[in-house]
């Protein structure tokens, strides 16, 4: 009894984590159409970034909202520089995204070295709460709310603001956008900056559970596919429950199927493609 | 018009060559020594230490080697077996080195064993392949570390018998590295009165334990096998989910450069190892501050295997005169060293190839702001057989998943 | 013009062996043209399908577990190669019919999923696949009794393999199969209206990139004389495709440039530039900023605009009279 409730809380801990991780990808994607395959070295980028700030005295939650902004800076750079001419052209995006996450994983290897580091739980959520007499690590229970609010907050912006509303008007139809005065360029680089931003922010929140480790973008870019996938493309509530499905599948999965470890989740993603393909929530067709 | 050399000036001629220096010819040439190891990517960790070791060496000896002048040739394998069989080609074929140092992983190992036995190429490498020196050995292979559960009997024989743990389970990776040590745990333990109650093997790549944390109860230690990155996860995992059971843990797990990335949830950690960094010999002290001098860290089982190497490679040097063109009478050399200073203590090799040597068991604790492996029992003479007869041994399948078989 | 040039540079492929200078570099020519048929295989599909698969390595290593497990079993070199060949035809035949369920990124998402699978099994069916220990097998294929264990022989057999590739892609593009697939990436809706079966297509063009997938695989196999399950994963169906795509899709020669060039940087610059990982990243970044179709359009075009710039231009003519609408 214990075993399972365990793994369902844990399924919901891990779910925020995953929302979190997968949110700017889900963004940059629904939004731009462009699969930003660097998503997992922003994330790891995040990280070691922070753990450079932390070392320095900075406190955990600054060093998340700075290191997420670092890497926003990156993303801004790139988007402008470089992804702004490839609209449309998918292929082309695969690559140049794939070279930079190359790129990317390198530089951190040269100024972090191989060695794995350790990112302090913050103080304050350190130890464990007790729920229903078991004790579940205070941090993951805090992970759940964070991405709570942060999905409240992106829906807020995207379908409450001005801002959300011009963003929607760029993507459904980007020419008449600009007739009516939207700058729909400059809000193309705001959306991917807060992807970016999203990746490495989350890339911080992670590391007190993961750590920091070369490899690290090639484990995390795969976990976020599926819960895109999943969840549907497009759809932010969808990355959501996305989330949180896949975060059941992953704790059952791995405990009651342990000769299917390996496939855990990307069996169930096979099905759910193979009989929807836009995914769970994917309003359009993909 | 030929030049008529009189008798009086080819002997005078001579007499003169016979009092000049001869050019060693033989000396003349370096050693070539390549290394095969991963800078880039997920295991680059141990490759980097695997080339500070070898260079810290070198640097200790001035390049020379039982006189002649060492060449290092360092090869990036990338991590995976068809780059390794491809810089294995590299140098054999491009580079002629003498003998090859590395790879780093048992797959890498496995890819090339055959071509560099086709070449005769030594190799000295650290892979902890168990059937490398067991069930399909290749005769120009030496290894001074460990088979992967070579460190594993000790730890089982001490964790049953000192530390009377009675129930355990493991944990380790779902690769062959992971099962083997796990393997050659489980079968001492249960040799001596233990019992294994359940095994678990998440995947090579798993960014949450949980659901393995989850199904640990009712049992007296965990024993853990994690290698690269993943003892830390795990280790800050375990005490986030409030496990405060004992851990036991294989020679990587709780490796000696390794300590500087954990906190506070390895301490208490009780490991096995080949290597020790606080172990009292010349030459191990020499390393360790050589190594804190020139990378800041002391070194682990990667850099100290790879120093080892070295020494192993410059007393065959020395046995055979300095000379490297006998392949046979250089890996005869190699497989005869037998040493007593080194940075892991007094060892030798078996007749496949393997060390037998000094185990140490330690437990990790904390000395002033660091964390810091204190060695609280060594085996000495520990071969890969344990106390096993070794036709016994091979007979039996080697270790696997499911080999030894938990009892139900 | 054009087939003299195709000439000589077959020719001068052809006796690579002779100027390359070293059995290390024969053998990395090898591994080139085994790349270059696993790209050109990919090729079909993501260039002139437009279907984007990265789960590719999957069927290459498919071909090269079949093969070593039927070589492990003591066949022929015959029926090691036909059953490795068949085993994959089945498997592609299988993630066709999964894939083509969805297009765009559902497409590409199964084929990971799929890939992911296979990559799961080869490691995790250890009774099958010897898991991350690999199959290791004895020798190289005696086609005819023609050794092959020497790198000038392998090559010259990997090269013959390679022509016949790129002779049968060459007949696909001309043909109206090829035609017909070409119109199903650029107007799938007015192919279903004339009539044509456009998922057939697609399924038959998913057969014969398998196909060759598995042909390179096979080769793989008997070059490296190892398989384990490194050659299923993500990695390595996403470096086929950064192949296929930074060479240039859509062309022949693309794949075969591109599979150069990643060779050529993981195995040959990586003994001189340490970093070599984020220069081979700084190359795909400058190919999609200055050459964005891939580096073999690229470089024609460079080249015409060369010719152009030393050709004295003609006096151009007055545009007739509707002609110059202002564009």
């Amino acid at each position: 009894m214990s075993l399972w409730l365990v793994l369902a809380v844990n399924s919901i801990t891990l779910g925020g984590l995953l929302f979190l991780l997968s949110a700017g990808f889900s963004l940059i994607f629904g939004l731009m159409k462009i699969p930003n395959l660097t998503h997992g070295s922003f994330f790891m980028l995040g990280a070691y970034l922070a753990t450079s700030l932390i070392a320095r005295g900075f406190n955990f939650w600054t060093a998340a909202l700075v290191g997420g902004l670092l890497v926003a800076a990156l993303g801004g750079i790139v988007e402008r520089l470089i992804l702004r001419r490839l609209a449309g052209a998918e292929l082309a995006q695969v690559l140049v995204t794939l070279g930079l996450s190359f790129m990317i994983a390198d530089v951190c290897l040269m100024v972090w070295t191989g060695d794995p580091i350790r990112i302090d739980t913050p103080a304050g959520l350190r130890g464990a709460t007790s729920v229903m007499g078991l004790g579940f690590p205070t941090y993951r229970l805090a992970i759940s709310l964070i991405a709570v609010i942060f999905a409240a907050a992106l829906w807020a912006l995207l379908d409450r603001t001005r801002l959300g509303a011009m963003i929607r008007a760029g993507v459904d139809d980007p020419a008449m956008a600009r007739v009516v005065g939207i700058r729909v360029s400059r809000l193309f680089t705001i959306v991917f900056c807060l992807g970016a931003w999203l990746a490495g922010f989350a890339g911080v929140i992670g590391g007190p559970i993961l750590s920091v480790y070369p490899g690290l973008d090639g484990e995390m870019l795969p976990l976020a596919l599926v819960v895109v996938i999943l969840g549907g493309t497009g759809s932010l509530v969808g990355s959501l429950v996305g989330s949180f499905v896949v975060g059941f599948l992953y704790n059952f999965g791995q405990a009651m199927f342990p000769e299917l470890a390996y496939v855990v989740l990307f069996l169930p993603m096979l099905i759910v493609l193979v009989v929807r393909p836009q995914g769970l929530f994917g309003r359009q067709t993909v | 018009m030929s030049v008529r050399v009189s008798r009086r000036s080819f002997l005078v001629g001579t007499a003169l060559a016979a009092t000049l220096p001869v050019p060693a010819l033989a000396q003349g040439k370096p050693v070539r020594i390549g290394l095969l190891t991963v800078k880039t990517g997920p295991l680059a960790q141990g490759g980097i230490q695997m080339e500070q070791g070898t260079i810290r060496f070198l640097k200790d000896r001035n390049y020379t080697l039982a006189g002649r002048k060492v060449d290092l040739v360092v090869a990036d394998t990338g991590g995976n077996p068809a780059g390794t069989k491809t810089k294995t080609q590299e140098l054999v074929e491009r580079d002629n080195v003498d003998m090859i140092f590395g790879p780093l992983a048992a797959f890498e190992l496995l890819a090339i064993t055959d071509y560099t036995a086709q070449a005769k190429t030594p190799v000295l490498s650290l892979a902890a392949a168990e059937d490398m020196t067991q069930r399909r050995p290749n005769p120009y292979f030496v290894r001074a570390s460990a088979t992967s559960a070579q460190s594993m009997h000790p730890l089982a024989d001490y964790a049953a018998k000192e530390l009377r743990f009675k129930r355990v389970v493991t944990i380790s990776e779902d690769f062959a590295f992971g099962h083997e040590q796990m393997g050659g745990f489980h079968r001492v333990f249960e040799d001596a009165g233990g019992r294994v109650v359940k095994k678990l093997w998440p995947p090579l790549v798993t960014p949450d334990y949980t659901p393995y944390l989850a199904q640990i109860s009712g049992v007296d230690a965990v024993v853990q096998g994690f290698a690269g990155s993943n003892p830390l996860k795990f280790m800050k995992q375990y005490q986030d989910q409030g496990l405060k059971l004992p851990v036991l843990s294989g020679s990587v797990g709780c490796d000696d450069a390794l300590l500087k990335s954990f906190g506070d949830e390895a301490i208490g950690v009780i490991s096995c190892s080949a290597y020790t960094a606080d172990l009292d010999t010349p030459s191990n002290k020499r390393l360790v501050e050589g190594m804190v001098r020139d990378y800041g860290n002391i070194p682990g089982i990667y850099a100290a295997g790879l120093y080892i190497n070295g020494m192993v490679a410059e007393a065959a040097l020395e046995k055979t005169g300095g000379k490297t063109d006998d392949k046979e009478a250089l890996i005869k050399a190699l497989r005869a060293v037998s040493l007593t200073d080194t940075p892991r203590g007094p060892f030798r090799f078996d007749h496949l190839g393997n060390v037998i040597g000094n185990f140490y068991i330690r437990r990790c604790e904390r000395k002033g702001d660091k964390l810091a492996n204190t060695t609280i029992k060594t085996y000495p003479n520990v071969s890969q057989f344990w106390t096993y007869d070794e036709k016994w041994f091979l007979a039996q399948p080697v270790y696997s998943r499911d080999f030894p078989p938990v009892k139900s | 013009m054009k087939r003299l040039a195709l000439v000589a540079a077959l020719a001068i492929l052809a006796a690579a062996p002779l100027w390359v200078g070293g059995t290390y570099y024969v053998n990395v020519a090898s591994q080139i043209l085994i790349y270059a048929i696993f790209a050109l295989g990919v090729n079909v599909l993501a260039g002139y399908a437009g279907l984007v698969s990265l789960g590719h390595a999957g069927l290459f290593g498919i071909a090269a577990y079949g093969g070593a497990k039927l070589m492990s079993a003591g066949h022929g070199q015959v029926v090691v190669t036909v059953g490795g060949l068949a085993v994959t035809l089945v498997a592609a035949a299988f993630f066709a019919t999964l894939s083509l369920r969805a297009t765009g990124l559902g497409f590409v998402m199964i084929t990971v999923a799929l890939g992911q699978i296979v990559w799961g099994v080869a490691y995790r069916w250890i009774s099958l696949t010897n898991g991350d220990n690999g199959i290791s097998i004895g020798g190289r294929p005696r086609p005819f009794g023609l050794s092959l264990a020497s790198p000038a022989g392998f090559y010259w057999a990997t090269f013959v393999v390679f022509l016949a590739a790129v002779a049968s892609m060459a007949i696909l593009v001309a043909s109206p199969f090829g035609a017909s697939v070409r119109g199903t990436r650029d107007q799938a809706r007015r192919m279903n209206a004339l009539g044509y079966h456009v998922w057939m297509i697609r399924f038959l063009a998913f057969l014969f990139s398998g196909f060759w997938s598995g042909v390179a695989g096979i080769l793989y196999l008997y070059y490296n004389q190892f398989v384990s399950p490194q050659m299923v994963a993500l990695t390595a169906s996403a470096e086929v495709l950064l192949m296929v795509i930074s060479g240039g899709t859509a062309t022949l020669l693309g794949p075969i440039v591109g599979a150069g060039l990643v060779v050529v940087m993981k195995n040959v610059a990586s003994a001189y530039i340490e970093r070599w990982n984020f220069v081979l990243g700084a190359i795909f970044v400058a190919i999609v900023v200055f050459m964005p179709d891939g580096l073999v359009p690229g470089t024609v075009r460079l080249g015409r605009w060369g010719l152009a710039a030393w050709r004295p231009r003609a006096p151009s003519a007055v545009p007739a009279p509707g002609e110059d609408d202002g564009r």
